[in-house]
C-alpha cells in the first residue's frame, strides 16, 4: 500500500477511539448495554487497521516522496512516513506537528490495538452490571486514543499532550469506583507523581525548543547532528535528556517515582491489565526508545542505573506481597525497569522486544488475575461472604482445579514472565541479560552492578512468580470462597489464549534460543545517535568511527558481522548469559516450590531470621511513607503557611493599615473637635460674656443713661480739655 | 465789686447741677421734668449772661426766647406721654418703666 | 467619524448597556406580589437581550477584523476608529486642556471585548437567582458592562480612566448591597484597593498630559512627542522609573498579583456568584491589559529597567497563588470561592510572567491566557453557584459523591476544573505552554520555578474534585437538616444553568484543539509589538530571525 494511504489509515487509526469515547460518553446511558458493542467493534476496526499498517510498514517497501498540501506535508521514505502540518501559527514562528508511522511506531500500533480490543472483550463479561458500564467503556476510547496519540507523534508538543491525555485517561481510570476513597487517593496520586515526572519532560521540552526553535524529533535530531547544541554545551544535551527522560520516569513507574502504580491497581483489572501493564507504562520505554538518538552516554548511564535500580527494588518489593494484584503491579514495575536498563546500556532492540513480549505475557497474567478475582468475587457475593479479601492470596489455593484454563493459561505465562525456554520472554529477556553484560565488559567499573541487578532481578522474578503461582493455584482451598469458585465463561477466556499463544518463541524467531535470527532485530534497527562523537560510547559508534586508535581496529576486525562494538560484545555475550539467567531462574522457581508447594523450607523461619530485611520488603522500602513526610508533608505544610500568611500576614498588614488610618482618623476627628473647633467656641463664649457682663448696663432705666451719658460726658471734657 | 459773668456761670452751673440732681434721683416723672426744665433754664441764663458780656449780643436773647419756647412744647409732649405712661401703668414712677431694656 | 462599517459599531458597543440600564430603571415595580414577579422577569429579559446585542456586535467586530493590521502604537491601523474632541477648553490655573473620545481597537484589544461581550452575556443566567432589589442589580450591571467595555476599547488615557472609574462603582454596590455576610467589609477593600491604583494612574496621566500635551495613549508611546524640559523627557530617567512603577502596581493590584491580592479572595467570597464571575472573568484581565496597553509601551525604558523584577512578581503570584489555594483545604473557612480565587491569582500570574519574556509566544500566550482564564474562571464560578443555590453552603469539606447525584453537572465541571489544571485539548494548556516556551527563553530559571505551579494546580484542583465530586454524600444531606426541612436538592442541572454553561464549555474545548482563530486575531500586532519594544528589553533570542 503506498505510504499517503498508510498515513490515512494512521489518522484514522488514531481518531476512531476518540469516536468510541464520544459516543459513549454522549449516549452510552441511551444505548445502555450496547456501548460495550459499539466500542469492541471499534477496537476490532482499529485492530484490523493497526495489522495492515504493521505488515505494510514492517515488511514493505516505500520511493522517497515529499508531498506539499496547503499547509500539510506528507514525507514517505523507507524508514519513516509522516504528516508534518502548521498549528499554533504566530507567523513569526511556526510550531508544527504531525504524525509518523515508523516500525517501532507500527509494532507499537498492533501492541495497544490489541491488548486494547482484547481488554474491551473482556471488559463486556468483567464489568457488567457496573452503574457506570457505558462510562467505562468511553473511558477506554480515551485511553487508546491518547496512547495511539503517544504512538504516532512524531514531535515533542503532540507527544506531551498525549502524554498528559494518557495520564488523565489513567486518572480516570483508577479512580473508576469513585465512591471508594482509596480509589479516588490512587487516582489522584497517580496523576500527581506523573504531573512531577511530566514537569520535568516539559522543561526538556523547553530546553530543545528554546534551542532549536521547533519541537519536531527531525528537526531537533537533524540541528543535533549538525553539532548544534542547546546552549551549546555538552552538559546540558545530556540535562535536555535526562529531562526528556524524566517524563519516561514518572509514566513508566520508575525509581523513584514508582510508587502510583502499585497503588492504581484500586482501578477495574482490566484497566490494569491495559493501562498499569501493557500499555501507559510502556510508553515512559517508548518515549525512551524514540527520542533515542539524542542521548549522550552519561545520559545513557543515568538511564541504565535507573532501570537496573527499578527492577531490582521492585522485585524484592513483590516477594513479600500479598495482594494478587500488587504482586503483579511490583512485577509489572521490575519488568519495566528492565526495559528501561536495556535502553540504557545500549540494547535497544531487546529492551523495545521485551516491551512487545512483555505486554502480552502481563497482559493475559492480569486478565487472568482478573479472571481469578472475578470467579473469587462471584463466589463470595453467592456465599454472602463479604469480609473475605477476593485479591488476596492468602484466600485462594486450589484454584487449579475449579479453574483450570484460567490455571493454564497463568503457568504458561508465568513461565514466559520468568524466562523459560520455548517462550517470548526467553527471547527478549536473555537479550537484555546479554546486553547488560556486555555493556559492562566494554565500560567496566561500577557498571557491573547493572548486569549484577539484572541477573539477581530474574532470580527474584521467577520466585516471587512461583509464589504468586503456587499459593494461588496449587495446594487446597484456604477459604470457603476459593473452593466455590467457578471457571468463567469464553468471553473472558478468549482474551487469555489469545495473549498466551502470542507468548510462544515461533511469532518472533524461528530459533527458539536466539532472538537475533527473527525479523524483530531487522525491523528495529537501533538509531543513528545525532549526538557528537565525543559525548558517545565509543562502542556504540556505527562502523567505528572513532579516533581511539584500539577501538578502531577492534571494531574493523569485526566488521564484517557487526555494526559496532557493542553488537560483538553483546553477540559474545549471549551464551554466557543465556546460561546464567536460565540457572538462576531455575534456582528461583526450585526454590518457590522448597517453600510453598513441598514446604521442605518455612518462609517464616527466614522471616524470622531477617525480620528487618521483611519489614523493607513488605513495607515497599517505606517509600510512601518517607513521601508522605517529606514531600507531600512539606508541600502541605507550605500550602498551610502561604495560606496562613496570606490571612494573617498580608491581609493583616492591610487590615493593620486600615486600622491605622481608621484610629487617625478619629484622633484627628477628636483633635478636631476638641482643640480646634475649642478655640473657635472659646472666641465665641467670651464675646457672650463680654455682652452679658455688658448687658447689666442695659437697665432700661432712663435715668441710668443720663447718668451714663453725664459721666461720659464729664470724661470727653476730662480727656479733651 | 459788679455783678460779673462769673457769678452767672456758676448760677447757671448750680442750676444745671440741681436739675441733673432732679433728673437722677427723682422717681416721680413730673419731677424729672422740672429737672428737665431746670437744666433748660439754666442753658437760658447762659445764653443771656454770654449776650450780656461778651460778642453774643442779640443772638444770646433770640435762643433763649427759642429755648423757652421750645422748652413749652417739650413740656406739653412730655406730659402727653407722662400720660399715656400712666394711662399704661396706672403709675408714673420712672424706675419701673425700663421697657426700653428689651 | 464613522467607523468602517457606516456606524459607529464601538460606541453602540460600549453604550448599548447604558441604554438597557435606562430601560431597566423605567420598568415600573408593582404593588403586589404578582405584578412584582413580572416587571422582575422583565428587566431580567431585556438583560439578556441588550448583552446578547452586544455579543453579536462583538462577533460582527470579529469578523469585520482585519488581522493584517497591527495597532499597538500606530494610530492609523487601528480599526473601527471613533475620534471626536470631548472636551478643548482653558482653565484657569491648570492651562489647555484637550481630551478627546477616542476609541479603537488592534490585535490586543480584540479578544478582551469579545471576552467582555462573552462573560457579561453568560453572566445574566446566573443573576436569575438575584430576588432583592432586582432592579437596582440589574441597573449596575449593565452599567457595569458599559465601564469594562470602554476600558477596553479606549485609546485617550482620561478616556480609559473614567471608563476605568465608572466600572468601580458599580462594582462597589453589586459586592456591597447583592454580597454574602461580610459584604461591606470585602466592597471597602476593594474599593479602596482598586482606588489606590487609580491614584498612582491618575498621577502618572498628569504628568505624562503635560509632557505630551496630549492625552492620547497613542501619542504617549512615541518619544518624540516628549516636550523638551518636561518631567517625562528623555529616556532612563528615574522619574520615568518611578512613573512606570507607579502605574505597574496601579495595573498589579487588579491583576491582581502578589503582594497586592488579598482584596480577591474577600470580593469574591462575599460577591453574588455573578459578580465573581465578571469579577474573575473581565475584571481581572483589566489589569494585565492596562500593562501591555498604556504601562509597556509608553515606558519601554522603565520595562527594561524592571523587567526581572516583572518575571518574579509572575513566578511568586503562580507559585504563591497555587500555594494558598491548596491551603485553603486546611486552613480558614474552606470556602470553595476562596481557592478558585486563589487558584485566579496563581493563573493570572502564569500572564504576568508571559509578558515580561517580551517573547511573541510568551504575549501571545499571555493575552491568550487572559481571555482562556476568563472563560475557564466564569465556568468555575459558576459551577460553585450552582451547588451553592442548591445548598446555600459552600464548604469544601461538607459535599462529597456529586458525581453521582449530578452527573452532567460533573461531567461539565470537569472540563472546566481539568482546563484550569492545563489538560491538553482544553484551551488553557495552550496559553500556558506557549507562556512557558516564550518565557523559558528569557527567564530559564524562573520559569522552571513556575512549572511547580503547575504540579500544585493539579493537587488543589484534584483534592478539590476528590472532597466535593467524589466519595458518597455526607448523610445530612440525605436528612432533613435545615429549619425548612428541605433535602439536598438533587436535580441536575436546569436550562438557564446549560445556558450559561455550555458556551463556555463549547469555547474552551474548540480553542483547546483548535485555537489558530483566536491567534490570528492577535498575531500581527503582538509581533509588532515585540519588534516595537525589542530595542528596551531583554529577549532571549537565541533563534535566527528574532
Amino acid at each position: 500500500m503506498s505510504g499517503e494511504v498508510l498515513l490515512y489509515i494512521g489518522t484514522a487509526i488514531l481518531l476512531f477511539p476518540l469516536l468510541s469515547f464520544v459516543i459513549n460518553l454522549f449516549f452510552g446511558k441511551r444505548i445502555g448495554k450496547a456501548s460495550s458493542i459499539v466500542a469492541t467493534s471499534i477496537l476490532g476496526v482499529v485492530l484490523i487497521l493497526s495489522f495492515i499498517i504493521f505488515y505494510s510498514k514492517v515488511f514493505g517497501h516505500f520511493e522517497n516522496k515529499l508531498v506539499q498540501n496547503g499547509n500539510i506535508l506528507l514525507e514517505v521514505s523507507d524508514k519513516i512516513l509522516q504528516i508534518k502540518f502548521t498549528w499554533l501559527d504566530l507567523q513569526t514562528i511556526q510550531l508544527k506537528v504531525g504524525i509518523g508511522i515508523d516500525n517501532l511506531a507500527a509494532i507499537m500500533l498492533v501492541v495497544v490495538a490489541l491488548i486494547s480490543f482484547l481488554v474491551h472483550l473482556f471488559s463486556i463479561e468483567y464489568m457488567s452490571g457496573d452503574p457506570r458500564y457505558s462510562r467505562y467503556f468511553a473511558y477506554l476510547g480515551l485511553f487508546t486514543f491518547s496512547m495511539n496519540g503517544i504512538v504516532l507523534a512524531n514531535n515533542f508538543l503532540f507527544m506531551y499532550i498525549f502524554w498528559e491525555l494518557v495520564g488523565i485517561s489513567s486518572y480516570l481510570l483508577i479512580g473508576f469506583w469513585y465512591e471508594k476513597k482509596s480509589a479516588s487517593d490512587a487516582g489522584k496520586k497517580a496523576f500527581l507523581v506523573n504531573r512531577v515526572g511530566d514537569l520535568g519532560f516539559f522543561i526538556g521540552i523547553m530546553i530543545l525548543y528554546f534551542s532549536y526553535g521547533t519541537l519536531l524529533f527531525d528537526d531537533i535530531f537533524g540541528s543535533i547532528a549538525q553539532g548544534r547544541l542547546p546552549f551549546d554545551s555538552e552538559t546540558i544535551l545530556t540535562l535536555a535528556g535526562i529531562f526528556v527522560f524524566c517524563g519516561a520516569i514518572g509514566k513508566s513507574a520508575q525509581f523513584p517515582l514508582h510508587v502510583w502504580l502499585p497503588d492504581a491497581m484500586e482501578g477495574p483489572t482490566p484497566v490494569s491489565a491495559l493501562i498499569h501493564a501493557a500499555t501507559m507504562v510502556a510508553a515512559g520505554v517508548y518515549l525512551t526508545a524514540r527520542v533515542y538518538a539524542m542521548f549522550t552516554a552519561s545520559a545513557l548511564s543515568f538511564i541504565a542505573s535507573i532501570g537496573a535500580i527499578t527492577a531490582f527494588l521492585a522485585a524484592t518489593i513483590a516477594l513479600t506481597q500479598v495482594d494478587f494484584k500488587r504482586v503483579l503491579a511490583y512485577s509489572t514495575v521490575s519488568q519495566l525497569g528492565y526495559m528501561i536498563m536495556s535502553l540504557g546500556v545500549g540494547a535497544y532492540t531487546m529492551g523495545f522486544f521485551h516491551l512487545v513480549t512483555h505486554a502480552w505475557f502481563k497482559a493475559a497474567l492480569f486478565l487472568a488475575s482478573g479472571s481469578v478475582i472475578h470467579a473469587m468475587h462471584h463466589a463470595a457475593h453467592h456465599l454472602g461472604d463479604h469480609h473475605t479479601d477476593p485479591q488476596d492470596i492468602r484466600n485462594m489455593g486450589g484454584l487449579r482445579k475449579t479453574m483450570p484454563w484460567t490455571y493454564r493459561t497463568f503457568l504458561f505465562v508465568t513461565l514466559a514472565i520468568c524466562g523459560v525456554p520455548l517462550t517470548s520472554g526467553f527471547l527478549s529477556k536473555d537479550g537484555i541479560l546479554a546486553g547488560t553484560l556486555a555493556y559492562a565488559q566494554l565500560t567496566g567499573g561500577w557498571h557491573w552492578l547493572i548486569p549484577i541487578a539484572g541477573f539477581a532481578s530474574a532470580g527474584l522474578t521467577a520466585f516471587y512468580m512461583f509464589r504468586l503461582l503456587i499459593l494461588s493455584f496449587h495446594g487446597e482451598p484456604k477459604t470457603n470462597v476459593a473452593k466455590h469458585t467457578k471457571e468463567n465463561n469464553w468471553i473472558i477466556l478468549l482474551p487469555l489464549f489469545v495473549l498466551s499463544i502470542l507468548s510462544f518463541w515461533f511469532f518472533y524467531s524461528p530459533n527458539p534460543l536466539d532472538a537475533h535470527q527473527g525479523w524483530f532485530p531487522k525491523a528495529i534497527v537501533q538509531p543513528k545517535s545525532v549526538v557528537p562523537d565525543e559525548q558517545q560510547w565509543e562502542f556504540l559508534l556505527i562502523n567505528g568511527y572513532n579516533q581511539n586508535e584500539h577501538t578502531f581496529q577492534q571494531v574493523e576486525h569485526a566488521s564484517h558481522h557487526y555494526i559496532n562494538g557493542f553488537e560483538e560484545a553483546m553477540h559474545h555475550a549471549h551464551y554466557p548469559a543465556m546460561i546464567l539467567s536460565l540457572l538462576i531462574a531455575g534456582t528461583g522457581i526450585l526454590f518457590a516450590f522448597l517453600f510453598y508447594q513441598f514446604k521442605i523450607l518455612n518462609p517464616d523461619t527466614i522471616v524470622n531470621q531477617f525480620p528487618l530485611l521483611y519489614k523493607v520488603s513488605y513495607k515497599k522500602w517505606y517509600f510512601d511513607e518517607i513521601y508522605n513526610a517529606t514531600v507531600v508533608a512539606a508541600t502541605v505544610g507550605f500550602a498551610k503557611i502561604s495560606a496562613l500568611f496570606d490571612l494573617k500576614i498580608i491581609d493583616g498588614l492591610v487590615n493593620g493599615s486600615a486600622w491605622v488610618a481608621r484610629n487617625l482618623g478619629y484622633f484627628i476627628g477628636h483633635f478636631d473637635n476638641i482643640v480646634i473647633d475649642g478655640l473657635v467656641n472659646l472666641i465665641a463664649n467670651l464675646t457672650g460674656f463680654f455682652g452679658s457682663m455688658v448687658r447689666y448696663l442695659q437697665t432700661g432705666r432712663v435715668q441710668t443713661y443720663v447718668a451714663f451719658a453725664i459721666v461720659g460726658l464729664i470724661l470727653l471734657v476730662y480727656f479733651l480739655f | 465789686m459788679g455783678v460779673g459773668l462769673t457769678n452767672y456761670i456758676v448760677l447757671s452751673a448750680i442750676l444745671f447741677g440741681l436739675g441733673i440732681f432732679a433728673i437722677i434721683t427723682r422717681k416721680n416723672a413730673i419731677l424729672v421734668l422740672m429737672g428737665v426744665e431746670l437744666i433748660l433754664n439754666s442753658a437760658n441764663i447762659n445764653f443771656v449772661a454770654f449776650a450780656k458780656f461778651n460778642k453774643l449780643n442779640i443772638e444770646g436773647h433770640i435762643a433763649a426766647i427759642f429755648v423757652i419756647m421750645l422748652a413749652a412744647i417739650e413740656v406739653a409732649v412730655a406730659l402727653a406721654i407722662v400720660l399715656n405712661i400712666y394711662q399704661n401703668y396706672k403709675h408714673i414712677n420712672v424706675d419701673e418703666i425700663d421697657s426700653l431694656k428689651e | 467619524m464613522q467607523s468602517s462599517l457606516g456606524f459607529p459599531i464601538l460606541t453602540w458597543l460600549v453604550f448599548l448597556p447604558i441604554i438597557g440600564m435606562l430601560l431597566v430603571l423605567l420598568v415600573p415595580l408593582g404593588k403586589d406580589e404578582r405584578s412584582r414577579e413580572v416587571s422582575h422577569i422583565i428587566m431580567r429579559w431585556i438583560t439578556v437581550v441588550i448583552t446578547f446585542i452586544q455579543l453579536i456586535l462583538a462577533i460582527v467586530i470579529y469578523l469585520n477584523y482585519n488581522k493584517g493590521l497591527p495597532g499597538v502604537n500606530d494610530a492609523s491601523t487601528f480599526q473601527f476608529v471613533e475620534r471626536l474632541t470631548w472636551i478643548n477648553a482653558n482653565f484657569p490655573i491648570i492651562g489647555h486642556i484637550k481630551i478627546e473620545y477616542f476609541l479603537g481597537i488592534d490585535g490586543l484589544s480584540v479578544p478582551m471585548v469579545l471576552l467582555t461581550a462573552i462573560v457579561c452575556f453568560v453572566a445574566v443566567f446566573p443573576s436569575f437567582v438575584i430576588e432583592k432589589g432586582v432592579k437596582g442589580y440589574f441597573a449596575m450591571y449593565l452599567l457595569l458592562d458599559t465601564g469594562m467595555m470602554g476600558v477596553f476599547v479606549a485609546l485617550d488615557f482620561f478616556l480609559f480612566y473614567v471608563f476605568w472609574e465608572l466600572m468601580l462603582l458599580p462594582m462597589y454596590f453589586l459586592i456591597g448591597i447583592w454580597g454574602g455576610p461580610r459584604k461591606e467589609y470585602a466592597a471597602i477593600k476593594f474599593f479602596i484597593y482598586t482606588l489606590v491604583g487609580s491614584v498612582f494612574m491618575l498621577l502618572v496621566m498628569i504628568g505624562l498630559y503635560y509632557s505630551v500635551g496630549s492625552f492620547s495613549i497613542i501619542d504617549m508611546m512615541n518619544p518624540e512627542n516628549f516636550k523638551p524640559n518636561s518631567i517625562f523627557e528623555g529616556m532612563h530617567t528615574t522619574i520615568r522609573y518611578i512613573a512606570f512603577m507607579a502605574l505597574f502596581i496601579g495595573f498589579a493590584i487588579k491583576v491582581p498579583s502578589v503582594p497586592f491580592h488579598t482584596w480577591l479572595p474577600d470580593a469574591h467570597v462575599e460577591a453574588p456568584t455573578p459578580i465573581s464571575v465578571i469579577l474573575a472573568g473581565v475584571l481581572l484581565k483589566m489589569g494585565t491589559y492596562g500593562m501591555i496597553r498604556i504601562a509597556f509601551p509608553i515606558f519601554p525604558d522603565a520595562v527594561g529597567y524592571f523587567q526581572s523584577l516583572i518575571a518574579w512578581v509572575g513566578m511568586i503570584s503562580i507559585i504563591y497563588g497555587a500555594l494558598c489555594a491548596l491551603g485553603q483545604h486546611k486552613v480558614g473557612q474552606r470556602d470553595f470561592k476562596k481557592l478558585i480565587a486563589y487558584s485566579s491569582v496563581s493563573h493570572m500570574g502564569y500572564v504576568v510572567l508571559g509578558l515580561a519574556s517580551m517573547r511573541p509566544e510568551g504575549i501571545s500566550g499571555a493575552i491568550f491566557q487572559m481571555f482562556n482564564h476568563g472563560t475557564i474562571t466564569s465556568m468555575l464560578f459558576m459551577i460553585v453557584g450552582v451547588i451553592y443555590d442548591r445548598a446555600h453552603t459552600r464548604g469544601l469539606d461538607e459535599f462529597g459523591g456529586l458525581a453521582n447525584k449530578m452527573p452532567v453537572y460533573t461531567g461539565i465541571m470537569m472540563v472546566a476544573f481539568f482546563a484550569a489544571i492545563g489538560l491538553p485539548g482544553l484551551s488553557g494548556f495552550i496559553s500556558e505552554a506557549m507562556v512557558f516556551l516564550g518565557a523559558f527563553n528569557t527567564y530559564p530559571y524562573l520559569t522552571i520555578a513556575s512549572g511547580l505551579g503547575i504540579i500544585l494546580g493539579a493537587a488543589y484542583m484534584l483534592w478539590t474534585l476528590q472532597k466535593v465530586f467524589f466519595g458518597n454524600l455526607p448523610d445530612r444531606w440525605n436528612k432533613p437538616w435545615d429549619p425548612t426541612g428541605k433535602k439536598f436538592p438533587g436535580d441536575d442541572l436546569i436550562a438557564r444553568e446549560y445556558l450559561a454553561l455550555v458556551p463556555l464549555a463549547i469555547i474552551i474545548i474548540y480553542l483547546g484543539v483548535y485555537p489558530n482563530p483566536m491567534l490570528s486575531l492577535m498575531n500581527t500586532s503582538v509581533n509588532y509589538f515585540v519588534q516595537f519594544m525589542k530595542p528596551y528589553v531583554l529577549i532571549g533570542n537565541f533563534l535566527s530571525g528574532m
